[in-house]
């Protein structure tokens, strides 16, 4: 009889107003005594009295209002469940889980069922509640997670598909064999077998005659219908075991109506089993009609050996395609010290909570994000950012889950834990990305939908012709038809057209997350890889965002004596204490930064648009824009062409002047980022015009311009007029790039062909950038454009190569050489062409796993 | 030509047609939705190497929902795609995905898998006369 809290999925809301009828509807419930219902996540938290209700209960509640509860079951053996005498406390113990709805157990097969609540249930807790009833899990329960059990259902996938290609490949040796001693046994020419005149017989006509001679040298007389019965018998597990799935997937295609790889291999070998069977079973028929009767079993066995290989390969390859996700994965901590209740505890990372006081001591790993509150320390990002320096860490620093701790201790206040913290917003974010297809895959698509059932149809086709006008008598034709209509539906190879776009965009958007670049999807990534012109925005982009202080110059005092810099940014900062300008800060921090104490201010007023005034020690100090200064007509003396100068170095002058005499200039800028020049220097090297956009004046922005090396500039943009920038030249039918940062520049970023967030740092905060760049490093610009320019070339070339492969080999194998050249193809070099095929595309998207920017070369060759 | 070859050439020809019409154009049994007590027009599928059911009626007007269950690992099935509707959903393996949307105007829509090898259609037919269920859409307009 005590409160429980639940919170359950609640799957069919489609507006705020269907959470409202679920909420209504579970807070009238018995026992009920609060509910809450979560349009924008899809849960209800419900606070119940386990006396009065319980979880099935309020799923009928949520049922009979119109919606669904995530349900999902599972599955687990119990040891010695046999000998029991009985099941209900297993039963009560499992069924009083929190979020358990229904737990059967099953004496007969050892077994328990649990019905359950998604997300609300672990294995653990079933595991707990079977030991608690005095029993035990026969192994660990692992059907939690649909991840897990996909993992587990693939790699048992890959268990028994070397197991039968194995055997595959054992017979077809045996198969291989035996078809040559009885290719051998025939003459050559007219009366012949076509096998030792299609590709694969030319080439082992010798190595069979070769065979014949040593098997009779040896003494041994075979009999070569015992041969044929021999393969047949051989052949059949291969065909019935490990060719299994394509006579399976023919059936269930047939019975969906639809066509794929399996139907292309099932009706293939299908045939020409069928075929080999009669010429065993009656060679009669055939010899009767003067024809030879051929066997094909080496070809079946070899075919499905070949197959399944290629498909083995495949399922490595691919593994290997989205390697750089898992390493991101693998970056999280398992475990966490946390200060609770005073004491130092470890803890499952799971278990962290906002709020929670998470120690880290040297060489650790840092299990969450959150922000330092005591200690210091160097923690090394490069997993999340490619920053190869360790960063410094001090109280009110934030730090980040997944990166790590090199010398010193940290404590730090946990702000985000899960799936919300930067690594688990990143392994999102790519995750996402590579589900999607760039539209370059639409043609290959459209093509693969109706490629299978004309691919039958060629086929078809080809058996026709060869029927009608292929070599004479009739029945020998019957051969050579059956053979290309065999050899056609190997070769053809509809995976390569399917994997062509999506293992590149795998590869390529894991590649990019490892030099922290976020790209949102494979068409994000194409459009990169086609824009033309690259816009850069000024503040925080080019350059650092925060300005500081980098001159002070000071006039002499009457007796010839320099006024000290010290006691002017002292005078300064403590009249700017009080005043919010941006300046103002770069003021303040110069003090910080050089231990200058503040002084009290009286009188302090801020003159808007010129400047501020107080009273700082008996002194009247005013800090003033230069404009101000002439306007006021103060005696400048040799500060005003100092003051000019720096204004044209791109620098914000700012006058301070005591009791009326002006003392001193301090020079104010938003410093350049040091990479900025070189990564400005690449995109031009890529030969994309480059166009910087800022609000500031034009003067101060064509000197940043010009220092990093930028001669397009369009200065004096409002923010808000950023969008509409973007619009005009698009207009002019420029594909353009914003690179900016995700607040600010938002609706510039949006309105671009691709939007780049600069720089946000570990606050990937799901913007609606196309490209997120981790670090605030400009040179991530040319490293993704270059990346993404890589990625579509590698795709277009798959896209050739699958398209290319099949224009050009299924005529062939159906036959167009033979008028010419007088070649046939064997459906074992068809099968061996086709697994080749569909290999060499997911290798050929591999090699964008070893992808390097030029700039990282370049910096190399120069050092 | 000899009469084999004529009836070989017949009978590929024939074939040929066969295997378009029936892998490109013919259809499968329809299954008509089931309104739930929400109004929300229900159907499971099971993606297992095609869609079962492959057609589905539901009426125009009112909210669709339709739950995927993809019961293998195989590539081929891993997003479906509703072309007209916009959605390109991705459906992991042994699990459920929802699929939700409101088909306005009478029609048949195609759906597909990734690849465009396994294919669905989806009829949806005038609102008609069927009384429509109370909805809890209540400011959505229930103008079915």
């Amino acid at each position: 009889m005590s409160k429980t809290r639940i919170v359950l999925p609640i799957e069919g809301m489609t507006c705020a107003s269907c959470a409202a009828t679920v909420q209504e509807a579970l807070t009238g419930a018995a026992g009920v005594s609060s509910a809450g219902v979560n349009f924008a996540t899809n849960k209800a938290a419900i606070e119940y009295d386990d006396g009065h209700t319980n979880v099935a209960e309020l799923i009928k509640t949520v049922r009979a209002a119109g919606y669904n509860c995530g349900k999902a079951s599972v599955t687990f053996g119990l040891t010695d469940l046999h000998y029991a005498p009985s099941v209900a406390p297993l039963e009560q113990s499992l069924a009083s889980v929190p979020g358990v709805i229904r737990a059967v157990a099953n004496q007969a097969t050892e077994t328990a069922t649990v019905d359950y609540v998604p997300g609300v249930v672990t294995a653990a807790d079933l595991e707990q509640a079977v030991t608690a009833a005095g029993f035990e899990v026969a192994e660990p329960i692992a059907a939690e997670d649909p991840i897990e059990r996909e993992r587990i259902a693939r790699s048992r996938e890959i268990r028994t598909l070397t197991w039968k290609f194995v055997l595959a490949a054992v017979v077809t040796v045996v198969a291989m064999l035996g078809s040559m001693l009885l290719m051998a046994d025939r003459p050559m020419g007219d009366n012949g077998t076509m096998k030792q005149v299609d590709l694969l017989g030319r080439l082992l006509m010798p190595v069979a005659i070769a065979l014949r001679d040593w098997v009779s040298g040896q003494g041994w007389v075979l009999d070569l219908d015992w041969v044929k019965w021999g393969l047949a018998l051989v052949t059949l597990p291969v065909v019935i075991w490990s060719g299994q799935q394509f006579y399976k997937g023919t059936w269930s295609g047939l019975r969906h109506r639809t066509a794929d790889m399996n139907t292309l291999i099932g009706v293939g070998t299908g045939t020409a089993f069928l075929y080999s069977l009669v010429a065993t079973a009656a060679p009669g028929f055939f010899l009767r009609a003067g024809l030879p009767a051929d066997v094909y079993y080496e070809a079946v066995t070899a075919i499905i050996a070949l197959v399944l290989l290629g498909r083995l390969l495949e399922a490595r390859a691919k593994g290997r395609t989205s390697e750089a996700i898992r390493r991101l994965a693998a970056l999280r901590a398992k475990a966490a010290h946390v200060v609770r209740d005073g004491h130092e505890t470890d803890v499952a990372v799971e278990e962290v909570v906002v709020g929670d006081l998470v120690i880290v001591k040297p060489g650790e790993k840092i299990p969450v994000d959150g922000v330092v509150t005591d200690g210091a320390s160097a923690v090394n990002e490069s997993m999340l950012t490619g920053e190869p320096i360790p960063v410094a860490k001090k109280p009110g620093d934030e730090v980040v889950g997944g990166t790590l701790n090199t010398t010193g201790s940290i404590t730090f206040r946990t702000t985000r834990v899960g799936k919300e913290t930067a690594l688990g917003q990143i392994v999102q974010l790519v995750e996402d990305a590579q589900a999607t297809k760039a539209p370059i895959q639409k043609l290959a698509d459209r093509v693969a939908g109706v490629f299978v059932p004309i691919v039958i149809a060629l086929a078809i086709a080809s058996f026709v012709a060869w029927f009608d006008f292929g070599p004479s008598p009739e029945a020998r034709a019957l051969v050579y038809a059956t053979v290309a209509f065999v050899t056609v539906l190997i070769i053809a190879c509809p995976c390569a057209l399917g994997l062509a776009t999506p293992t590149a965009i795998l590869v390529g958007t894991g590649r990019a997350a490892e030099y922290g670049i976020l790209i949102r999807s494979g068409e994000a990534l194409e459009r990169l890889a086609n824009a033309k012109t690259v816009l850069l925005d000024k503040t925080g982009t080019i350059t650092e965002g925060s300005p500081t202080v980098t001159h002070i110059v000071t006039a002499k005092k009457p007796d010839g004596t320099p006024i000290s810099p010290a006691d002017v940014l002292k005078w300064a900062a403590s009249v700017e204490q009080r005043s919010e300008h941006p300046l103002a800060q770069a003021i303040l921090k110069a003090a910080q930064d050089k231990q200058v104490s503040l002084l009290p201010v009286e009188k302090f007023a801020a003159m808007e648009g010129r400047g501020v005034r107080g009273t700082v020690d008996r002194r009247i100090i005013e800090v003033v824009s230069l404009r101000h200064a002439r306007e006021r007509s103060l005696e400048l003396g040799s500060l005003g062409a100092d003051a000019d100068r720096l204004a044209a170095q791109a620098r914000s002058p700012v006058i301070v002047v005591v009791n009326n005499t002006v003392y001193a200039v301090i020079a104010i800028s938003d410093p350049i980022k040091p990479t900025s020049k070189t990564a400005i220097a690449q995109l031009t090297r890529l030969g994309m015009p480059i166009v910087m956009v800022s609000g500031d004046s034009r003067k101060g922005a064509e000197a940043v311009a010009a220092e990093v090396g930028i001669e397009d500039v369009i200065a004096e943009v409002l923010p808000s007029q950023k969008a509409d920038l973007v619009r005009k030249l698009q207009r002019q039918g420029k594909h353009i790039v914003m690179v900016g940062d995700g607040i600010n520049d938002a609706p510039a970023l949006a309105q671009a062909d691709v939007g780049i967030a600069i720089g946000t740092g570990t606050d990937i905060a799901m913007e609606a950038s196309d490209v997120t760049l981790i670090r605030g490093d400009l040179r991530a610009v040319f490293t993704a454009i270059e990346l993404a320019r890589r990625t579509m070339r590698t795709i277009r070339w798959n896209l050739i190569w699958a398209f290319g492969y099949n224009v050009l080999l299924i005529p062939i194998a159906a036959g167009a050489l033979y008028p010419i050249t007088g070649w046939v193809l064997s459906p074992v070099l068809a099968s061996a062409a086709m697994a080749w095929s569909s290999l060499s595309v997911v290798l050929n998207s591999l090699t964008l796993r070893r992808f390097q920017p030029r700039w990282t070369t370049l910096v190399a060759e120069g050092s | 030509m000899t009469s084999a070859q004529i009836a070989v050439t017949a009978l590929g020809a024939v074939a040929i047609v066969w295997v378009l019409w029936y892998f490109l154009y013919s259809r499968g049994n329809a299954v008509a939705s089931t309104p739930t007590a929400g109004g929300v027009q229900e159907v499971r599928v099971t993606v297992k190497g095609g869609y079962t059911p492959d057609t589905i009626v539901v009426r125009a007007g009112q909210p669709v929902r339709l739950q995927f269950y993809r019961d293998e690992t195989a590539d081929c099935s891993e997003r479906v795609v509703f072309e007209e509707f916009g959605i390109d959903q991705q459906l992991p393996p042994f699990q459920t995905t929802t699929v939700e949307f409101t088909p306005e105007k009478p029609g048949e829509y195609p759906f597909r898998c990734g690849m465009s090898m396994l294919k669905g259609l989806l009829v949806v037919e005038p609102a008609g006369e069927r009384r429509a269920a109370p909805s809890p859409h209540k400011f959505h307009g229930v103008a079915a």
